[in-house]
């Protein structure tokens, strides 16, 4: 499947997230094409749920201010369409938005969709293997990844389970609990790589990333990637809660974005097994 | 039950386990306690709860004969008394069997969310009395209307801790538990309060309620010599519900009311994403909400919406996948009471009775008004409504707990309604009656 090629070079992939629509409409588009420019090789963009119930208080306020400024699903597939980004987009989500649009029941209609605007892969967050056949189906159905977040407890038949469904690249939980930024990365990143040594996919490591620094860490830990979201969502909301320019806080994403690209790819030149597909 | 039963994660389409990765394993290992404890009786866990519920709790609980509001409703109304239970309502049934089977798994720490105060106080209650350190998340909304509850948590040793996203309802709450729980897990039980959450949390919380249904089919068959012709229990997330109709599931020819908050209006205003009722029975849509599929209140789009009840242990946006099942089968009947008649209801069975009832408790009250009352306000037997027939000739209600916890929000909500059956309510200095050094009132 497709977003496996944002792993294959030689330099670790940059996966930002941004809530589409945070703080509203036309900044949110601003924000995630500095992303881009800031190197990003591919983006997950969340479509906002009124129960975000993985996400720390970064993401949640993110998600209510997008939500207060008028996303709805149609307008985040509008979103996705009047980007102007040549990296591939992943929709990062809750299962209660995919499986109630359209007419139809289930999640083929939003599937469908989707792929008509241009996503190439899901990240449903409160979608475990076992309840993902339906999903699943739909997204062979219309050349869509399926990605499966791997958490520190996370292990035996579920590992299984998953690595027998996923698509495109694993989401690497570095440690348990909710979304949020850290003032330092956990240990549990190398251990977790090592339960998925075997596994044919990239791994993309998030949850707590940071700084630079974090993302040099965990590349040299052997990650194939790094998922940093409330560390950007921080620089949204202190741009918007401080009524600063939509330029100014663009260019602070795109500088931090070239932070957290520099990072990883300094992690790259030391990385001691580095894992390719 | 049997362990196919148990093993089973749905009703139906309904239920299942959606949950962020990270709590999988949490909820796999409570699958497997669940079963090996509670279905097999494991240890004599059965045994101990029983006992426990016995002696701490003060089961069994009596189905009591109501003789006014028999005569009344021209029917022999039987009121199923889990007011009557330690700590004033029917949570601790659960409360207890939770905490316990946290004990028996090892874990170290209890959390909870809660609504209207009932589930965190008999959280706190059960932990307390099994030593167990314990959090309870609420909504401050629901701290607002609820104080008693928040203090009486308090004084039993749990830290309330306030949420302030979204409406501040049980909802919230719910969510922020999730959150913790994510966190926690190794060494953590989340006590969930009702039949809701993903798949063992259903059926685990039935069959600890289900002590309700089995005395009160028990004692309906001693007293009355055959069952009753209907149950009546109100709805919210569903927990006295399921626990007041599980045993009586399989006795086709007894009918089964779940009375849901009608709120102030059925019509849902989707541009401001409010519901301004929590009828998710009646009017809800099936979706995915806090790890499991079941009918929701929701819009086009799926987010959920802010949902809304009098009585702040009906305001949830989700229902019990179970109860969804069996509505969808055509076994439970799901009906709904405007917050204006809940109140009224409260009022009748305070005089009628001399039993202060829950709010949530008055909407089932509230149903057998209206299929059942007279006419008029009067006390002689008017002709019966047409519905009479349905509810029948023998009515099991669950008085499912008291009402001391609703006192400041009754007064408050009688004052702004024209009720004739209620008391002056310009007599009562709230301040000075509900406040923290008078609210005594709960003893």
């Amino acid at each position: 499947m497709g977003l496996e090629r944002v792993f294959a070079g030689d330099d670790p992939a940059f996966v930002p997230y941004l809530a589409a629509g945070d703080p509203d409409y036309e900044a949110s588009q601003a924000y995630v094409e500095a992303l881009e420019r800031g190197g990003a090789d591919l983006i997950e963009l969340g479509l906002p749920f009124s129960e975000p119930i993985a996400e720390g208080k970064t993401i949640q306020d993110a998600v209510v201010r997008s939500l207060k400024a008028g996303m709805t699903v149609e307008r985040y597939f509008e979103f996705v369409e009047e980007l102007d980004v040549d990296v591939p987009l992943v929709c990062m989500t809750y299962y209660n938005l995919v499986f109630q649009y359209g007419e139809e029941a289930g999640p083929r209609p939003f599937v469908q969709k989707a792929a008509e605007v241009g996503i190439e892969g899901f990240v449903v967050v409160d979608l475990p293997a076992e309840e993902a056949g339906p999903l699943r189906a739909a997204c062979d159905e219309f050349g869509l990844d399926l990605v499966f977040i791997v958490a520190p407890t996370t292990e035996g038949d579920r590992l299984d389970s998953m690595k027998a469904q996923v698509s495109g690249y694993v989401y690497v939980q570095a440690r348990l609990g909710v979304t949020g930024a850290r003032d330092d990365v956990d240990d549990a990143t190398e251990d977790s790589l090592a339960r998925l040594s075997d596994w044919d996919v990239p791994k993309a490591v998030g949850f707590g990333i940071k700084t630079g620094d974090h993302a040099e860490r965990i590349v040299s830990a052997g990650a194939d990637g790094i998922i940093v979201g409330s560390a950007l969502v921080d620089i949204v909301a202190e741009g918007h809660e401080n009524d600063e320019s939509v330029e100014t806080v663009a260019d602070r994403l795109e500088a931090k974005a070239r932070e957290l690209t520099e990072g990883a790819h300094r992690g790259a030149q030391n990385r001691p097994q580095p894992e390719r597909t | 039950m049997s362990t196919d039963d148990a093993h089973d994660p749905k009703f139906g389409e309904y239920g299942g386990q959606y949950v962020p990765e990270a709590l999988m394993p949490a909820i796999e290992e409570l699958a497997d306690a669940y079963e090996r404890y509670v279905i097999e009786n494991e240890d004599g866990f059965m045994d101990e709860f029983r006992d426990r519920l016995a002696d701490f709790g003060g089961r069994p609980t009596p189905l009591q004969y109501a003789e006014q509001l028999s005569e009344r409703y021209d029917t022999d109304v039987y009121l199923k008394r889990e007011d009557l239970l330690h700590g004033g309502a029917h949570k601790l049934n659960n409360a207890l069997g939770q905490v316990l089977l946290a004990k028996y798994m090892g874990k170290e720490r209890i959390i909870a969310e809660t609504g209207a105060g009932q589930h965190g106080t008999a959280t706190a209650m059960a932990a307390a009395h099994l030593d167990m350190p314990c959090e309870i998340y609420m909504g401050e909304t629901d701290i607002a209307r609820q104080r008693p509850n928040v203090f009486r948590m308090r004084i039993n040793g749990a830290d309330v801790n306030p949420v302030t996203v979204g409406r501040g309802t049980l909802k919230e709450a719910i969510s922020e538990t999730m959150r913790d729980w994510a966190t926690t897990v190794e060494n953590t039980h989340y006590v969930i309060g009702s039949v809701v959450g993903p798949h063992p949390f259903p059926k685990m919380v039935r069959d600890f309620q289900s002590v309700i249904s089995e005395e009160a089919r028990e004692q309906a068959i001693e007293q009355t010599g055959g069952l009753p012709d209907s149950v009546i229990a109100c709805a919210g997330g569903g927990s006295n519900t399921m626990g007041t109709f599980a045993e009586f599931v399989s006795d086709e020819e007894v009918a089964l009311y779940a009375v849901e908050a009608g709120g102030s209006s059925l019509a849902v205003d989707e541009d401001r994403g409010v519901a301004p009722n929590s009828a998710t029975l009646s009017t809800g849509d099936e979706g995915v909400l806090h790890g499991a599929r079941t009918k929701l209140l929701q819009d086009s789009d799926g987010q959920i919406m802010e949902s809304h009840s009098v009585s702040a242990g009906l305001d949830y946006a989700g229902v019990g996948p179970e109860l969804a099942h069996l509505v969808d089968e055509g076994r439970v009947t799901p009906v709904n009471v405007d917050d204006d008649s809940a109140l009224e209801a409260f009022h009748r069975l305070s005089q009628d009775e001399g039993i202060i009832p829950a709010l949530e408790t008055a909407h089932a009250f509230g149903y057998l008004e209206r299929v059942a009352g007279p006419a008029t306000d009067g006390r002689a037997a008017e002709p019966r409504d047409e519905h009479h027939d349905e509810v029948g000739d023998t009515v099991v209600v669950n008085v499912s707990g008291r009402g001391d916890k609703d006192l400041e929000t009754v007064i408050e909500e009688t004052s702004k309604r024209d009720l004739s059956i209620a008391p002056d309510m310009s007599v009562f200095d709230t301040g000075g009656m509900m406040s923290p050094g008078g609210a005594g009132g709960e003893h």
